[in-house]
């Protein structure tokens, strides 16, 4: 076992005529921070949508834990995943959304104890009490029975956290958490995010919250095009950044 | 400079209440009076009858209406017309749903079968399809399940399967399914992708997905079109009069084939189908909340509402 949790080699991918990616090398190492900037349209979101096979890629190869994502490799030969399995390896990965995405029809508790349920087979009372703990841990404790229409934008996007935590995932994907939010409410998110990445959670954020990813990631790649312009440690691509796109991006952001 | 002081200057009691002369609206008067002479001489022509004394079997006969309300051929058609319209609504939502997966399956086969059968029964007349159905013995004297060109298992005379209930409830069932599984598709169609991406996210099958995230959420768009189609599956259960089947209808015409009594049976029968619409209104009021859960308040209408709304969308056949 390798201590790299995401490896993406030369990956490509394009809907229709049009390349979204084009190239991505990129190491995540176990419990370590990742995160992703770039101007809208550079693939980030792409990117973390093929991870756990949500878009499948065109060329190239993507690992997860060492394994391939959406196919398996044999005789030299590439095999396509079937549905449960590409199902089983998505329930290890937790992926949070801009939009949150909450089931409406489901109260906060509902949501969060839905999944372990009902794909792997958690006793109702345990998901009950584990999805308590999760709701309390963000915040939350006094809103189980809340429907996500009644929560704020900020509230809905902890319960999302906390949904995707309850099935206890190896890898954490985060897409634009905090670009949906008032100003006001996206402090309570990173808060939660940031404990999730003390607690040695291997996370993949992509966002345009700079003092986050100056504060709590260990990596920063800056995308543009579908290529990774640069990638480093926080302090040296935010502080000083060699290419001409990241500096003209950050002055603008900053 | 000076708002400051502006808010501490003001008085810090209530201003007076507005009382002000109310704009006059003539027209509204001269539209209800109108509308109240015309009620006024409907009403009339109902409680005398317009009938006259010289033509027998003239005017309304509200006794007659009364002699008949609770015959037992009446209530025996209306019984058979409830469970009709349930079985033929069971059939059809059963269909509609199926219809509406296969209608959005990426397999070419399977949309193609299913836009086929919504083209070829929303296409032809209800009641051709029921006469149809009751007439399927000149098609095919006999029935029979078993493999195409290959063996069958199951042997029968459609004289003896075909009854007038199983051709009604066929014709009725099948029309039903071709509209229900627009009627779903559109509920399926209505929700979010992102709620497919986030049941994905946690690991969970297509199946699951349809089933515990989007029919769930698609049932707010699919019951109020569905309640309107159970409403005019009600009605249109009429029409199974024509291959004889006993609902309301045809127990009214048994009825006034013998004593001509044609207009208080028939308001007979609509004193009937009036009860039991009114019964399926306020019914759709309550499974629409229940379905409203989890969904701003504004959204969910309330009963007033409703019944201002009645009328509205009912499905011509």
């Amino acid at each position: 076992m390798s201590d790299l949790m995401v490896k993406s080699e030369g990956v490509h991918k394009s809907f229709g005529r049009l390349e979204v990616l084009k190239g991505i090398d990129i190491e995540v190492k176990r419990g370590e921070v990742m995160c992703m900037l770039g101007p809208s349209g550079s693939g980030k979101s792409t990117f973390l949508r093929c991870i756990n096979h949500l878009e499948e890629i065109n060329a190239g190869r993507l690992y997860v834990d060492d394994e391939l994502v959406g196919y398996r490799e044999a005789n030299g030969k590439l095999y396509e995943l079937r549905e449960d399995e590409v199902a089983r390896k998505r329930a290890e990965i937790g992926m949070v959304f801009q939009h949150f995405n909450l089931f409406p029809h489901m109260t906060a508790l509902e949501n969060v104890t839905l999944a372990p349920i009902r794909v792997k087979g958690v006793p109702r009372s345990d998901a009950r009490n584990r999805g308590q703990q999760l709701l309390q841990r963000v915040g939350l404790g006094d809103k189980l029975g809340t429907y996500p229409v009644a929560l704020s934008g900020g509230q809905q996007q902890r319960v999302a956290i906390a949904r995707a935590l309850a099935m206890e995932p190896k890898l954490m994907l985060f897409d634009e958490p905090t670009s949906a939010l008032d100003p006001e409410l996206v402090g309570d998110v990173l808060d939660a995010m940031r404990q999730l990445a003390r607690d040695g959670m291997t996370m993949i954020v992509v966002t345009h919250e700079m003092g986050f990813a100056r504060e709590v990631a260990d990596e920063v790649v800056f995308m543009d095009e579908g290529v990774v312009v640069e990638s480093g440690p926080p302090a040296e691509v935010l502080a000083s950044p060699r290419h001409e796109r990241t500096r003209a991006f950050l002055s603008k952001v900053l | 400079m000076a708002t400051s002081k502006l808010t501490e200057e003001r008085p810090t009691g209530r201003p007076d209440e507005i009382k002000a002369v109310p704009v006059r609206h003539p027209g509204r008067w001269i539209a209800a009076a109108i509308v109240l002479v015309i009620a006024a001489s409907i009403v009339r022509s109902i409680i005398t009858g317009a009938g006259s004394k010289k033509v027998p079997n003239s005017g309304f006969q509200w006794h007659v209406v009364g002699q008949f309300l609770f015959d037992p051929r009446i209530l025996h058609g209306v019984v058979a017309t409830i469970y009709v319209t349930f079985l033929a609504m069971v059939i059809g939502i059963l269909l509609g749903v199926v219809a509406a997966i296969m209608r959005l399956s990426p397999n070419p086969i399977v949309s193609g079968a299913s836009w086929l059968y919504i083209w070829f029964f929303r296409g032809t007349p209800l009641l051709v399809q029921i006469i149809f159905w009751y007439n399927l013995q000149a098609l095919f004297p006999t029935i029979s399940l078993g493999i195409p060109f290959g063996p069958s298992f199951v042997h029968a005379h459609a004289n003896a399967v075909i009854t007038t209930l199983v051709a009604g409830l066929l014709a009725l069932g099948l029309n039903e399914g071709a509209y229900m599984s627009e009627i779903v598709r559109a509920g399926i169609i209505s929700v979010d992708e992102g709620q497919t991406h986030a049941a994905q996210s946690l690991g969970m099958s297509r199946l699951q997905i349809m089933r515990l995230i989007v029919l769930p959420q698609a049932m707010r768009v699919i019951i109020p079109p569905t309640g309107n189609e159970t409403i005019s599956m009600l009605k249109n259960t009429s029409l199974l009069s024509v291959i004889s089947f006993g609902e309301l209808l045809f127990g009214a015409q048994t009825i006034y084939d013998v004593n001509y009594k044609v207009i208080p049976l028939l308001i007979v029968a609509s004193i009937w189908y009036l009860v039991m619409t009114s019964v399926l209104y306020v019914g759709q009021y309550f499974i629409e909340r229940r379905y409203g859960r989890g969904f701003s308040r504004a959204e969910r209408a309330s009963m007033r509402a409703r019944w201002l709304s009645l009328g509205g969308g009912s499905k011509q056949q």
